[in-house]
């Protein structure tokens, strides 16, 4: 039965996880970095394992009687829960939206839960629900199916929020961070890290005054076109929210198993995020995008793509910003502005101001 | 250690204890920062701001002598690399 | 940004760099002394720009990464109490103690914040005078003025609910605890520039006199760092000691008169022991005996706590400029980013934290 005494292990299903390491979970096992990685891929996956949770795309690709679907599913603890540019109730339906797109799909459907506090306020409430309404009509998603549950004063930020979408998938859209290829071209569809300076700029502690909002937007109008313009060119597509840009092609680079070169003065970043940047003593190649897409394309579409994307309303400022190699296989290295290079791993826990 | 960040003082004020303090533009990003240590500085004028304090006023003339330094270099020692082009702006 | 933009420009490095080549007969070790610059070294690339003649020391700049393991310890101890706000700059909040570190206490369910200035745990103050707010004063001479600032303001407005746990450190012993050294390798400085502009540069001169040593006061631009790394070399290769300010647009000889004055009146020179280093005669500030009251230490009886350091890390040879990161059998294994053994793997401007995200993992 046990040795000593002690109680049996369910047959195999001892944390995989070290757990000495950290015996209980730290803010930083939902910050998008590395430590993310660890808990999905060790705990998670380990549990889940199957082929189409392995590929740890933003959603999953199924087939149901015939047609191609893809699959999303994501939670919203922000604080503050309004901010400028956006609110926890678009930007659920955002993320969401975004995630599904990201795997070539058009969404369709999306599912509304929330946990509220005792005591919060249905004004609030009532500005979130419009505001999740405007968000998703916007996007062209019906909200069909949801859940509402209440936990004692205390013990939450007022609300939560999980969306799940489901978008269907069109012959011959083949998206997926395994397709990444050396000689393909990494294209990113505008300026980074301004959703996690927004976001910043009202965090209790850190307060400062800008104009930045936070670029929280639905990106399956700009998806489409794209896939328009270039089908099956289009190898890779994906929304860097938390971790930023750094750990999105992270985990493309590792996912594929392909290297992948940046050069850092064609990375599009206004004035006043690099500003906030400084102060904060942030790497803005981490910091948190709410409606910005990485594209991965065949070189011979990228000029096409590029065009494509700088057309759509939300892709001015779009560039193309590195390209994928063989070698190093895992790795992202950027090209410095003043000439030297440097490896850009995940990010290792919480991103946290530095001052000194 | 000590992370300095220029930038520009656009409002200057006492607070309600009479210490100097103002707001200061990063980029367009502004922040209260206690001005105390830097009574020279004026309206339009850039200072190094640590956690929350300016600690200088940037001298502007100095501010160049890094490229003067490169050109007079450049004079004196035949470099195997491109003549200056014009110092950026 | 302006004063940021200039000093990055890829023309310029490049004739720096060339220019570095062409002065360099033989090789020289030279010593980056603050942790800010350790990080621009090597996020812009420039250790690998330079010839290999040139080996940059990462030295003990880095005050997250100094503060004695002790005292990270006392800031847990009170930050569990009850009643206690403890407040401190952000990447204070990761570096670990014996057993746990702050973050962790919060996950406990401590009261611990972040603050982006001592200004700001002095104004939570005042909005919670129901709680003791503790500041945890980490920091060389740069960010002294700003900690002393947050007393004084405490002191005028009486605001008996605050008090910083204090681990001020300063420079100038540090550098002396270096080259005096039996095994000493550093044959030049790139002072700290911020230190610098605090202090000014006086206090530089009997050192390099003492030690016939070039030590050059430098910005922390990209540019700065090849210009300043230039003129050390030039100095070293032409047999001149001295010191020489690069950062002249940030830094005069006398320094910020004004904040050295409050530094006067808040604080007096002690002795101070350096994670990884050890106990330096005269290296750092406490809070003088008039002001007492804001003294966490003395107001939470935590005098006592004492602490060890894991074995396995090697912090004092890397801050000590002995060791690279990547030459610590811990490294980037039993040791990361995200389960630091010691303070350099901790704060991004630690040695090895830059060693480790940036790949210098020795390849």
């Amino acid at each position: 039965m046990s040795e000593e005494g002690k109680p049996v292990s369910f047959d195999g299903l001892a944390c995989p996880l070290p757990l000495a390491e950290h015996p209980t979970v730290q803010m930083a096992h939902g910050g998008g970095g590395r430590m993310s990685q660890k808990l999905v891929g060790g705990m998670f996956l380990e549990a889940f394992d199957n082929p189409v949770l392995r590929t740890l795309h933003d959603g999953a690709l199924v087939e149901l009687g015939g047609a191609r679907l893809a699959f999303s599913t994501d939670s919203f603890v922000i604080r503050p829960l309004f901010f400028p540019g956006g609110d926890i109730g678009s930007l659920a339906v955002h993320g969401t939206v975004n995630d599904v797109a990201m795997c070539g799909a058009r969404p369709l459907v999306i599912s509304a839960a929330f946990i509220l506090e005792e005591g919060f306020p249905m004004e609030d409430l009532w500005r979130i629900t419009r505001s999740m309404k405007g968000a998703a009509a916007d996007a062209g998603v019906t909200v069909v199916t949801g859940d509402t549950k209440v936990v004692d004063r205390g013990k939450g930020d007022g609300v939560y929020i999980n969306t799940s979408g489901l978008g269907l998938l069109q012959d011959g859209v083949e998206i997926s961070p395994l397709r990444a290829r050396p000689g393909d071209v990494v294209l990113l569809s505008g300026a980074i890290a301004v959703h996690g300076i927004a976001i910043m700029s009202v965090r209790e502690g850190l307060e400062f005054e800008t104009r930045l909002e936070s670029d929280s937007a639905a990106l399956n109008s700009m998806v489409a076109s794209l896939l328009e313009t270039a089908g099956e060119d289009v190898h890779v597509l994906r929304d860097p929210t938390r971790g930023g840009v750094a750990s999105a092609l992270n985990e493309i680079a590792a996912g594929a198993g392909v290297g992948i070169r940046l050069d850092e003065a064609s990375i599009p970043i206004s004035e006043e995020v690099r500003g906030g940047c400084e102060i904060l003593g942030l790497d803005p190649l981490y910091v948190a995008n709410e409606g910005k897409c990485l594209a991965i394309v065949e070189r011979s579409a990228a000029d096409a793509t590029l065009a494509a994307m700088r057309e759509h309303p939300r892709g001015g400022e779009a560039a193309i910003i590195g390209e994928v190699v063989a070698e190093p296989a895992g790795t992202v290295v950027l090209h410095s502005r003043i000439g030297g290079e440097r490896i850009v791993d995940m990010l290792s826990g919480e991103q946290l101001p530095r001052i000194c | 250690m000590c992370l300095g960040v220029p930038g520009k003082v656009i409002e200057i004020m006492p607070d309600e204890l009479g210490m100097t303090m103002g707001r200061v533009s990063f980029g367009g990003i502004v922040k209260e920062v206690c001005l105390a240590y830097v009574p020279e500085a004026e309206v339009g004028d850039y200072v190094v701001v640590h956690v929350g304090f300016a600690i200088s006023r940037i001298d502007e003339e100095e501010a160049a002598q890094v490229f003067e330094y490169l050109r007079e270099m450049g004079e004196l020692e035949e470099l195997d690399v491109p003549q200056p082009h014009e110092a950026p702006s | 940004m302006k004063y940021v933009d200039e000093y990055r420009g890829g023309e310029e490095a490049g004739k720096f760099v060339a220019a570095i080549g062409h002065k360099v007969s033989r090789p020289w070790s030279l010593m980056e002394i603050c942790g800010g610059q350790t990080h621009t070294l090597i996020k812009s690339g420039i250790d690998r720009m330079l010839p290999e003649q040139v080996n940059m020391i990462h030295g003990p700049g880095c005050p997250v990464c100094v503060t004695p393991i002790e005292l990270i310890d006392k800031a847990i101890a009170i930050a569990r109490r009850p009643e206690v706000i403890l407040t401190s700059f952000g990447d204070m909040l990761r570096v670990p103690g014996s057993e746990t570190d702050l973050l962790s206490v919060k996950a406990e369910g401590g009261d611990v914040r972040m603050v982006y200035s001592p200004l700001d745990a002095v104004k939570l103050a005042q909005r919670r005078p129901d709680r003791e707010v503790v500041f945890f004063a980490v920091g060389f001479e740069t960010t002294a003025p700003a900690n002393a600032m947050s007393v004084w303001r405490a002191h005028q407005q009486a605001q008996e609910n605050f008090s910083i746990l204090c681990s001020h450190v300063l420079v100038p012993p540090a550098m002396e605890a270096i080259l005096g050294a039996p095994d000493n390798r550093v044959q030049g400085f790139l002072a700290a520039g911020h230190v610098c502009t605090v202090m000014g540069y006086w206090e530089y001169e009997p050192i390099a006199e003492k030690y016939r040593i070039p030590v050059v006061v430098t910005g922390f631009e990209p540019l700065d760092l090849l210009q300043g790394t230039y003129m050390t070399l030039e100095a070293l290769e032409e047999g001149r000691w001295g010191v020489i300010n690069q950062y002249t647009r940030s830094v005069s000889r006398e320094g910020n008169v004004p904040a050295q004055e409050l530094l006067k009146k808040v604080f007096e020179v002690c002795d101070r022991p350096w994670r990884g280093i050890g106990e330096i005669p005269a290296s750092g500030f406490k809070l003088k005996e008039e002001l007492s009251a804001y003294d966490a230490e003395q107001k939470f009886d935590v005098e006592s706590v004492t602490a060890t350091e894991s074995p396995d890390c090697i912090a004092g040879e890397i801050l000590r400029g002995l060791k690279k990161p990547h030459e610590c059998s811990a490294f980037g294994t039993r040791c990361t980013p995200d389960h630091p053994l010691g303070a350099p793997m901790v704060s991004s401007e630690g040695a090895c934290a830059a060693y480790h995200n940036y790949g210098r993992g020795g390849a």
